[in-house]
């Protein structure tokens, strides 16, 4: 009796690692479910349209949507190469 | 007009089609005109939990297809006058399941009967989107495990989107939350996902816990609907569960007394 009360005491608990887990994995998921469906080929179109002006990278642009109770919040970021000079600008590059 | 029910988890094997087959009996027992129908083309079960699978003679894709009437295709249970079945197809696949096959059985049925209990197949494909999309309450049936909560938190996304009320803008399914397979004692000891941690992570209104039970798996070996066998727990569950959703006051069983601080930590014997 005072042996197996030991090695339930010393049996390490996995429900609050369970319930840790889910946590972080559910509201990333969710963050998820509220996307319009058109994310992905919006950020695909506004890459390369920017790329007509400006020789940036396929990471530089994030695309982020936001909703809370009355308003949805479209996020565009583009990250501009250090060094761009002004012979850049007006020039197709490529393709 | 009934009031359709869809019963769902995304997740298989936790106990939909357990759970359909009781709260339809229960409802039907209660007095209150039932149908209950298996989504699940191909993977036909519910007739087995009910015990009418020699009886299958046509099925719900016939229905819509028009090879038979919901007359001919309905199997009245054998236990209680109240409750019919309509079986899925064996031999079909799922792409015989048309929105606008089952939205008109659907309509038929709902002149005839107070209820319309759907037991929806496991996954997010045609069979599960359809068993919910004309759903007015929703019985979410989860695990204390990982990949149950995790899969049930998908089949709210889904509710909340794909449903014929979200497409409509109408008032959102009603859902439910109801706890299978939960073990007490597993709990105190800190093996086992508490109500509390589901409900936090969840957040939808508890209908019931079903206690982890053998009657369970006897009453599916007999073809009985396990709200039927009285003396056990998850009968008494599932009876507290009809009861509750037609409104009556009826307090949670089966949770075990709020544990205090110390018992949780040493997970004090009974």
């Amino acid at each position: 009796m005072s042996l197996l009360d030991y090695f339930r005491l010393s049996k390490p608990k996995t429900a609050p690692l369970a319930k840790e887990r889910l946590q972080i994995l559910v509201a990333h998921e969710r963050s998820y479910r509220n996307q319009p469906s058109y994310l992905p080929q919006l950020q695909q179109e506004l890459l390369e349209v920017i790329r007509k002006y400006v020789n940036v990278e396929q990471n530089a642009i994030s695309v982020n949507f936001e909703q809370d109770e009355n308003q949805e919040t479209l996020e565009v970021n583009i990250v501009l190469p250090e060094r761009h000079s002004p012979a850049d600008k007006g020039i197709t590059v490529n393709e | 007009m009934a009031r359709i029910i869809v019963v769902t988890s995304g997740k298989g094997g936790v106990g939909k089609t357990t759970t359909s087959a009781a709260i339809a009996m229960g409802l039907a027992k209660k007095g209150h005109k039932t149908a209950v129908i298996d989504f699940d083309v191909g993977l036909r079960n519910l007739d087995l939990i009910l015990g009418c699978e020699r009886r299958v003679v046509y099925d719900f894709i016939n229905v819509i297809n028009g090879e038979a009437s919901l007359n001919q295709a309905l199997i009245r249970d054998k236990n209680c006058n109240l409750l019919y079945i309509l079986p899925a197809s064996q031999t079909r696949d799922k792409e015989a399941l048309t929105q606008e096959g089952v939205g008109k059985v659907l309509d038929e049925l709902s002149k005839d009967f107070e209820y319309i209990v759907c037991d929806s197949p496991a996954g997010i494909e045609k069979g599960a989107n359809l068993a919910l999309y004309f759903a007015d309450d929703a019985f979410v049936v989860t695990n204390p495990e990982i990949s149950s909560v995790r899969d049930s938190d998908r089949m709210l996304g889904i509710l909340s989107s794909k449903s014929r009320r979200a497409e409509r803008g109408e008032e959102p399914i009603k859902e439910y939350l109801l706890l299978t397979r939960y073990d007490p004692e597993r709990v105190k000891n800190g093996e086992m996902l508490s109500l509390d941690d589901v409900q936090e992570i969840l957040s939808l209104q508890l209908l019931g816990i079903i206690p982890e039970s053998k009657s369970v798996l006897t009453a599916s070996n007999a073809g009985v609907p396990v709200i039927l066998d009285e003396k056990s727990e998850a009968g008494q569950a599932y009876a507290d569960i009809v009861a509750r959703y037609l409104g009556e006051d009826c307090p949670h069983r089966f949770v075990e007394s709020k544990r205090g601080f110390f018992s949780k930590l040493f997970g004090g014997k009974k």
